[in-house]
């Protein structure tokens, strides 16, 4: 008798729960960090992580409009050296920091997604899968046109990353397993002018954040793998990294503020809006 | 009186010196935060070796070729137009479209050089691809054609000043004797001219030399030596922009400042080239 009558409690209880679970954090609740916050907090950085850190200052901005966030790209060089020299107060990062750079400027980590590195061609192309080998044969020079791949008579185009490039970092470790990368291939600058190039040159190819695949390029599996959300969440897809954001020392104030956001169950949403993985 | 005068002077030689001062300490600066690199082996090793970090080496010897081959080849195009288009300014158009066609040069002057990177991408660079170089479209020629664009303003409004500066007496006296217009200018205006056209011609190179923008967005930063005017090429300027972000220590980052003081040293010398330059007018008609 008594089991009749607990079984129906049992998911009522979890149902009532979860209601008051999904209220407490509720958007608007989890931007209540924000309130009663003034000053600034400057972001620069990992060209990856500018989607989700714009977003999460636009709402920001809703419900306080006295602060200032500015964001900027420029590389996870970029981050990590101007937040070691605490000229922004938080540096965005696509790879982990070494541990040099970590003891050197005293850094704090925050991970807050994870993100695939996907190679991407333009959507005409009809070379949308290739091997591991192939891949880095491409890279190194050895195959040149795209005929020895099944695609058209043209001269296969090299896209690069710069040097302080976190995404280039995981890429050329992980998916060309630090194979060469052929002196001649272009570089371009952040994640958006990949994908702008890419785009625009029917005969390119290049790669970037799996967060910025859309339609405006094709993703390329690699071994038979797509560099899609869902394999970079099953860890089909191995060439991934954590975002990072960095502080120079325990974060304060709106600053704090803006990263505790990123980790509430609303900043991860705007994680997996924008093609993340999140951490919770 | 005479020790506020002295107390001017003192204030204005004070002024120059220290500008003065700055322009050297900037140079030392620059040997001093690329010493690492010279220990290595010289500035001329370092001009002479290729770029691979991976391989030890930090050598800027495609950026020097990247960085002269564009900016001579936009000289190379640009010249000749901007000198057809100061001759129309100056002699051939129609009396009133002169001023607003001046205008209009002094305006493109001000254009950002990122605007005319953003409108190559879309335009130039597929045209380039897909009918003229092959490739990516992002190339010596690319870079080359648009820096050319970039550089001519400056050399139209120079060359028109030159042409305008020859004394009329010398013009009018071969309109006398029935010379044409083109006869005019040709034997008459252009050799008066012509230390003014040079000078104009001198600080296109400068700007050149010195413009990131374009070459970054469309020269495509390559690190190998290029070989053709269609090859994709990395300017010294570019360089910089791009290992700016590496790790402050490491090697990568102190070649940027080798590339600086190469920079530093061909805009000493353009100075000095104008200068001279600059006495030889007095000596011709004076």
């Amino acid at each position: 008798m008594n089991r009749s009558l607990k079984k129906p409690l049992v998911p009522f209880a979890v149902g009532v729960f979860s209601l008051f679970f999904f209220l407490s954090t509720a958007p608007a609740d989890d931007l209540d960090l924000f309130r009663g916050h003034k000053g600034a907090v400057n972001i620069s950085g990992g060209t990856a992580h500018i989607p989700v850190m714009k977003e999460v200052a636009k709402r920001a901005l809703t419900v306080n409009p006295d602060i200032q966030i500015t964001i900027a790209g420029g590389g996870t060089g970029v981050g990590i050296k101007q937040v070691g020299e605490q000229m922004v107060q938080i540096g965005n990062a696509g790879r982990k920091p070494t541990e040099a750079e970590i003891k050197q400027h005293g850094l704090v980590l925050f991970q807050w997604a994870i993100d695939g590195v996907g190679v991407v061609v333009n959507p005409k192309n009809k070379v949308q899968a290739l091997t591991g080998s192939q891949l880095r044969d491409i890279y190194a020079g050895k195959i040149a046109n795209w005929k020895e791949l099944g695609g058209a008579d043209r001269v296969i185009n090299l896209y690069t990353r710069d040097e302080a490039s976190g995404t280039r970092e995981v890429f050329v470790g992980k998916a060309l397993k630090k194979g060469a990368v052929s002196a001649k291939a272009n570089v371009v600058v952040s994640n958006g002018a990949m994908k702008t190039a890419i785009a625009n040159d029917p005969f390119g190819i290049g790669y970037v954040s799996v967060g910025h695949i859309d339609s405006s390029v094709a993703p390329v599996a690699l071994d038979g793998v797509a560099p899609t959300e869902e394999n970079v969440r099953d860890g089909k897809y191995k060439v991934a990294r954590g975002l990072f954001s960095l502080t120079a020392g325990q974060p304060q104030g709106l600053t704090k503020a803006f990263l505790d956001y990123l980790f509430s169950t609303s900043g991860q949403r705007i994680v997996i809006d924008k093609g993340f993985i999140p951490v919770r | 009186m005479a020790i506020l005068s002295r107390a001017v002077e003192r204030l204005f030689f004070l002024a120059a010196a220290g500008s003065a001062l700055l322009t050297a300490a900037l140079f030392l600066l620059l040997v001093h935060l690329a010493l690492p690199l010279f220990e290595q082996g010289g500035l001329l090793a370092l001009l002479r070796s290729p770029w691979d970090p991976g391989a030890g080496l930090y050598g800027i010897y495609p950026m020097v070729v990247g960085s002269l081959s564009i900016a001579f080849l936009a000289l190379l195009i640009g010249f000749p137009l901007s000198l057809g288009g100061a001759f129309f300014i100056t002699t051939f158009a129609p009396l009133p479209l002169r001023r607003p066609l001046l205008n209009l040069v002094r305006l493109l002057t001000g254009i950002p050089t990122v605007v005319y990177s953003f409108a190559a991408l879309f335009l130039l660079v597929p045209f380039m691809r897909e009918h003229l170089t092959g490739g990516a479209g992002l190339n010596i020629l690319s870079a080359a054609l648009m820096l050319a664009l970039l550089i001519a303003p400056t050399m139209i409004i120079f060359f028109v000043d030159a042409i305008r500066r020859v004394p009329s007496s010398y013009t009018q006296a071969a309109a006398a004797l029935g010379g044409s217009p083109a006869q005019r200018l040709v034997y008459i205006a252009l050799p008066l001219a012509w230390p003014g056209i040079l000078n104009g011609l001198l600080l296109a190179l400068g700007r050149a030399m010195g413009d990131t923008m374009i070459s970054l967005m469309i020269a495509g930063n390559a690190v190998a030596a290029p070989e053709s005017v269609t090859d994709g090429a990395r300017t010294l300027t570019a360089h910089i922009a791009l290992v700016i972000a590496a790790d402050v220590s490491s090697l990568e980052f102190q070649s940027i400042f080798a590339c600086g003081i190469l920079l530093y040293l061909f805009t000493a010398i353009l100075v000095l080239t104008l200068r001279l330059l600059g006495r030889l007018p007095e000596r011709h008609t004076g």
